[in-house]
């Protein structure tokens, strides 16, 4: 608890530091875990969560506030809690046995884990792509489709519209434009992951997660998703798990270390990944532990 | 690689004592292995063989008696000490039961593989007791679905009917299609449901891609069913009944054919014997159709499958 109860006082220092980079609210320095530059609320913020899977306590006592746009990743060793959090983060593990959650999770001001939440309403607004690509068993179009689908758009021309709109924001377009009918199982495993990524585009939502999304790709392929990240940073909110720390240092503007489902330390990727503060932070960073 | 023996010292002798037991546990090995494919192939070709075995009494036996007249007509009179006529009443009949009876089944077994694969917590307690419940209706012997259905039947004051055998038969398919299907749906990779509720899907809306990813498995489900239906003799007995005519309302009996092949394998004449090998062959053909057709379109409907 001495180590958590020093990251949250680090906070502040950071929120100070981090108001020179952008003077743009002076806010951000007085609330309590807020990021700095913040010149509206974040999307989303963690207030004292507290994860229990099967009786084992996984994330503890998580506080922490995503910068709006930008890629936030989540570092630490395997077994840490960055795939928990990430998946608590849209309520994706509550449907494992066993899981208790305590705390609250902000989105929009909303705390996702109130009863009275409308669960679908929530999600539509986080992407995720997963570690391997998975797209629904049917078309590559109905794959973009289906999500406009199920919202309520029903008219051709305006999906038509839709799936162009998205396969083209993943440089998918060219590559399937002549066999959209043909099933999404058939493409390879990197226009797969590609074509979930429209697939979340499409209902238009603020967040993206992506837990370990290039693990299962080849280099190109993973090159080509970085890629599109950096893109899509300036108008989504990123939020990656990953294991790979030339990836997190190639792609993060924010990073989050964890360890044994602590946050050790948190703040602009360059602090923490060239100037860790924390013994922890330093070691994993120098790959002492992994 | 050679520096590396250099290093360790002689080519195989890298660790202690390696070397010395390698010789004898190479010939071991292989004879497990040897041992292991032997069972294996000597266990295929059994059951292949008697399957083989089966078909070929059925077909020997039965082809010649098989005629156009045997599956185009209903029996004639004297055709139970050999004259002329056929078993249209039981083809039909049996078609009748077995469609019936996995259409009904289907409309009971959907909705709970749906319920205890995307909406019930996953092994939650009521979800294991389900699972358990029709383990245990799997293995109940259809002689007492039929005794259940005939008690059924005497209190609610009803006589055989179709009627009555499609709703036995679809008692006794209930567990066999749900059970198949659950299997299928718990193939279906977790991630398919992570990705639709991501996208903001309701579980109905969830279940309906699981329903689509599990389409190939649902066709074998429902091919494993029809052949247990159709092939049911015990169920019908007392439910269908038997009759010579072709029925034309639900409230009559029907014929089948397993009883057709039953009655007729019973009689002292011959050729009523070797009528009900033909029977067999008729029903060993309506199965086989049915397989072919259940696959083909079982392969086509599953085409987007991930």
């Amino acid at each position: 608890m001495s180590q958590q109860s020093s990251t949250i006082g680090s906070e502040v220092t950071w929120s100070a530091e981090g108001a020179a980079v952008n003077t743009a609210d002076a806010n951000a320095a007085g609330s309590a875990g807020a990021y700095p530059g913040a010149s509206e609320p974040p999307h989303l913020s963690v207030r004292n969560l507290h994860v229990h899977v099967g009786g084992n306590h996984i994330l503890k006592n998580i506080n922490i506030d995503i910068p709006n746009k930008g890629i936030t990743s989540f570092i630490g060793p395997s077994g840490c809690g960055k795939t928990t959090l990430l998946k608590t983060l849209n309520r994706l593990l509550d449907r494992q046995k066993g899981v208790v959650v305590k705390g609250a999770v902000l989105v929009d001001g909303v705390n996702i884990y109130d009863k009275e939440v409308e669960v679908t309403d929530m999600r539509k607004k986080m992407g995720l792509l997963s570690q391997r690509p998975f797209p629904l068993p049917m078309s590559i179009f109905d794959n973009i489709a289906y999500g406009p689908r199920i919202h309520g758009i029903k008219k051709k021309k305006q999906l038509e519209e839709i799936v162009e709109y998205y396969l083209r924001a993943t440089h998918l377009w060219e590559e399937v434009k002549d066999r959209l009918n043909q099933s999404a199982a058939a493409l390879s495993i990197g226009q797969q992951q590609r074509l979930c990524l429209a697939r979340g585009l499409a209902v238009e939502p603020e967040i993206i997660l992506g837990d370990e999304p290039t693990s299962a790709l080849d280099p190109v392929s993973t090159q080509r998703i970085e890629e599109l990240f950096l893109q899509l940073k300036d108008k989504y909110t990123l939020i990656l798990v990953t294991h790979i720390l030339r990836q997190a240092r190639r792609l993060s503007d924010t990073i989050v270390f964890l360890y044994m489902g602590e946050i050790i330390e948190y703040g602009p990727a360059e602090d923490v990944l060239l100037h860790p503060r924390e013994k922890l932070t330093q070691e994993y960073v120098k790959g002492f532990i992994s | 690689m050679s520096h590396l023996r250099i290093a360790t010292g002689a080519p195989g002798t890298a660790g202690p004592g390696l070397g010395s037991a390698r010789q004898s546990n190479r010939r071991r090995r292989k004879l497990e292995a040897g041992m292991a494919k032997g069972l294996m192939l000597t266990c295929t070709g059994i059951i292949t063989g008697s399957l083989l075995l089966i078909l070929w009494s059925i077909v020997s036996k039965g082809l010649p008696s098989l005629s156009w007249e045997m599956i185009t007509s209903i029996p004639g009179g004297g055709f139970y000490i050999g004259k002329g006529g056929g078993i249209l009443n039981a083809i039909i009949g049996s078609i009748y039961i077995s469609l019936g009876s996995v259409a009904l089944a289907l409309l009971v077994s959907v909705p709970v593989v749906l319920y205890i694969n995307a909406y019930a917590q996953s092994h939650s307690v009521l979800v294991n007791f389900t699972r358990l419940v029709f383990d245990v209706l799997f293995g109940i012997p259809s002689i007492v679905y039929g005794a259940f259905g005939f008690t059924l039947m005497v209190a609610l004051g009803l006589r055989a009917s179709l009627w009555a055998g499609i709703l036995t038969v679809a008692l006794m398919v209930i567990p066999i299609l749900t059970r198949a299907m659950d299997e299928v749906f718990k193939l279906a990779p977790p991630e398919l449901s992570d990705a639709t509720y991501s996208l903001g899907a309701t579980r109905w809306e969830t279940a309906k891609v699981l329903l689509r990813q599990s389409v190939s498995g649902i066709v074998t489900a429902i091919l494993l069913s029809f052949g247990r239906a159709i092939g049911d003799a015990a169920t019908v007995l007392f439910t269908a009944g038997y009759t010579d005519s072709i029925p034309t309302s639900l409230g009559q009996p029907a014929a089948t054919l397993p009883l057709a092949i039953f009655f007729q394998l019973g009689s002292p004449i011959a050729e009523v014997r070797n009528r009900a090998y033909a029977a067999a062959v008729i029903l060993t053909v309506i199965v086989l159709i049915i397989s072919l057709a259940g696959k083909y379109f079982g392969k086509r409907l599953s085409r987007y499958k991930v």
